[in-house]
């Protein structure tokens, strides 16, 4: 019974940014669930790539090469999956960009581009999709946001702002679409081992920097934010809508605190008598 | 790690509030994903229900008439568990009672009442459970919150304050816990078809009213709620930790519109 629940047999899903990551591991999970899958990115040979691992499982996959920054890429990426498989039951809204500065450092055109590639894409993939789930009553969108989207932690300004845009716009459309029975929700990712985020876990004093701050004491893999989304797609998440859904190991609990995290409870209270005393 | 398994083989789980409704739903979900299950509840009969509901799936099924709101009876419960399945892996705090009644007339004891079963219990609960896990190094536990710990109904105050304070005790519980790998999350559920809904369910007129407020237009059936837990307890969700997740069909997006018209959301935005 556990099993089915997970199942995305005979469902067409569209995942973005499926070369590498997050969005590889979705596009492969959703897979090994059944689904076929069209995955989009800018770099061809890294998704012919994905797309063989896919079809190795026996699932068809679709490369389209796709720039979210390009609104005619989106709508061509809609109307290709349309004319193979007829449906769209999935769209995973993954690729993102993320520029780390200083606002005082931030240009106009830097500000542009993260809300454009990390909250406008968002916004007209979905648009395009949901046309086609409201005319066949059913379908689930899944934004990867971030907790920067909820957590304002310095350097992300516009990257922030965009993820807390996505986060606020995937209720929006949720509330819009949900009568059509399409259902719409966001992950919230922290640390995850991925390109994007190399520069922190592959030197080891920063990363143990972080995995302290981190009530798991650790950052996750991409196929544990692959697991979230397959749940989302699935009818094991029938009932949920305009979720936003924090996968961080704990990071946003109490502010990064990097203090008290990384001891034991019986070291805590210690510590806590020791001040007292 | 494969991150997708959601077979809960051979891990002992404790349900309280299991005689009927969601807890009844997750005990057989459980069940059937390989759990072994400790039925906990206050009515002898429908914890017999539930226990028959479940043991079909081959696991080993125990019903225990607890008072959740009594530290003694809690900790001999989970002494019961341990004697009998050796160790605790799964805490699902269930078990909650909601008066229909404004603050300003609410009487000391029901207001008392309903912390004790909705707060003190999943604290008795969650500490007598925990022992175990810390001691495993190794647990999961899922409280339920409810929707109306996040939008304040103006007719069951008391229960609101409860399930808010549930889900700040989940994400306190949480952070004390992560250094024993031990993941605390929290759920909460919209308007699902149980007999705490039964006055909103009395008649097809109250019932269409509240389903014009709902984005997906229904009230859930209790597995619905089950599903969403037993995603908490696999490995699924293994980097979730602190959080809740809500399930509501969309109802707490734009608040509970007390513009009881009836029309459905596209009717009123003049939608197609």
């Amino acid at each position: 019974m556990a099993k089915i629940q997970f199942s995305l047999e005979g469902k067409t899903a569209i995942v973005t940014g499926a070369s590498r990551g997050i969005g590889k591991a979705i596009a492969l999970a959703f897979a090994d669930a059944g689904a076929d899958v069209v995955v989009a990115s800018r770099t061809i040979p890294d998704l012919e790539k994905t797309a063989e691992e896919i079809r190795l499982k026996g699932r068809h996959a679709l490369v389209v090469k796709t720039d979210i920054s390009r609104q005619q890429d989106i709508e061509s990426l809609i109307e290709k999956t349309v004319k193979e498989f007829h449906s769209i039951d999935i769209l995973v809204n993954n690729a993102a960009q993320l520029l780390l500065m200083l606002p005082s450092m931030l240009r106009d055109e830097g500000w542009d581009k993260m809300i454009n590639t990390d909250l406008r894409s968002c916004f007209i993939s979905s648009r395009e999709a949901s046309k086609v789930m409201i005319k066949n009553r059913r379908g689930s969108i899944i934004n990867i946001g971030s907790v920067a989207g909820t957590m304002a932690v310095p350097y992300e300004s516009a990257y922030a702002v965009a993820k807390a845009g996505l986060i606020h716009l995937t209720k929006v459309m949720a509330g819009e679409l949900g009568h059509y029975n399409v259902r719409v929700n966001s992950i919230e990712v922290g640390m995850v081992r991925t390109k994007m985020t190399e520069g922190v876990w592959s030197n080891p004093q920063i990363a143990k920097i972080f995995e302290q701050g981190i009530p798991m004491h650790r950052i996750s893999e991409p196929e544990e934010i692959a697991a979230v989304a397959l749940f989302l797609a699935s009818d094991a998440a029938s009932y949920v809508t305009g979720a936003s859904i924090c996968v961080d190991g704990g990071a946003s609990l109490a502010g990064f605190n990097p203090d008290i995290q990384g001891m034991t409870l019986p070291e805590q209270y210690r510590i806590h008598k020791e001040s007292l005393e | 790690m494969n991150s997708s398994n959601m077979s809960l083989k051979d891990k002992v789980a404790i349900i309280t509030g299991a005689g009927r409704g969601i807890g009844r739903s997750i005990a057989v979900s459980f069940a059937a994903a390989g759990a072994n299950i400790i039925v906990v509840d206050l009515d002898m009969p429908e914890i017999e229900n539930t226990v028959k509901a479940a043991e079909p799936n081959n696991v080993r099924v125990l019903g225990m008439k607890t008072d959740v709101t009594k530290k003694e009876e809690v900790d001999s419960m989970a002494a019961k568990v341990l004697q009998t399945f050796g160790t605790i892996d799964i805490l699902v705090n269930n078990a909650a009672i909601e008066y229909y009644v404004p603050l300003m007339l609410m009487r000391e004891e029901g207001w008392d009442k309903t912390f004790d079963v909705n707060v003190k219990g999943y604290f008795l609960c969650a500490q007598a459970a925990g022992k175990t896990m810390i001691k495993n190094n190794r647990g999961i536990i899922i409280n339920f919150a409810s929707m109306a710990g996040i939008l304040a109904d103006k007719y069951s105050g008391a229960y609101c304050a409860s399930k808010a304070a549930i889900i700040q005790f989940s994400r306190s519980l949480a952070g004390e816990l992560a250094n024993h790998n031990i993941r605390v999350n929290c759920i909460a559920p919209g308007m699902v078809k149980t007999r705490m809904a039964a006055a909103a369910l009395k008649d097809e007129e109250t019932k269409n009213r509240f389903c014009g407020l709902i984005p997906l237009g229904r009230f859930a059936e209790p597995e619905e709620m089950a599903s969403v837990a037993l995603f908490l307890a696999s490995d699924a969700s293994s980097y979730i930790t602190g959080t809740t997740i809500i399930v509501d069909g969309g109802v707490s997006i734009s608040g509970m519109n007390h513009d009881e018209s009836g029309k459905t959301v596209p009717a009123k935005y003049k939608i197609l």
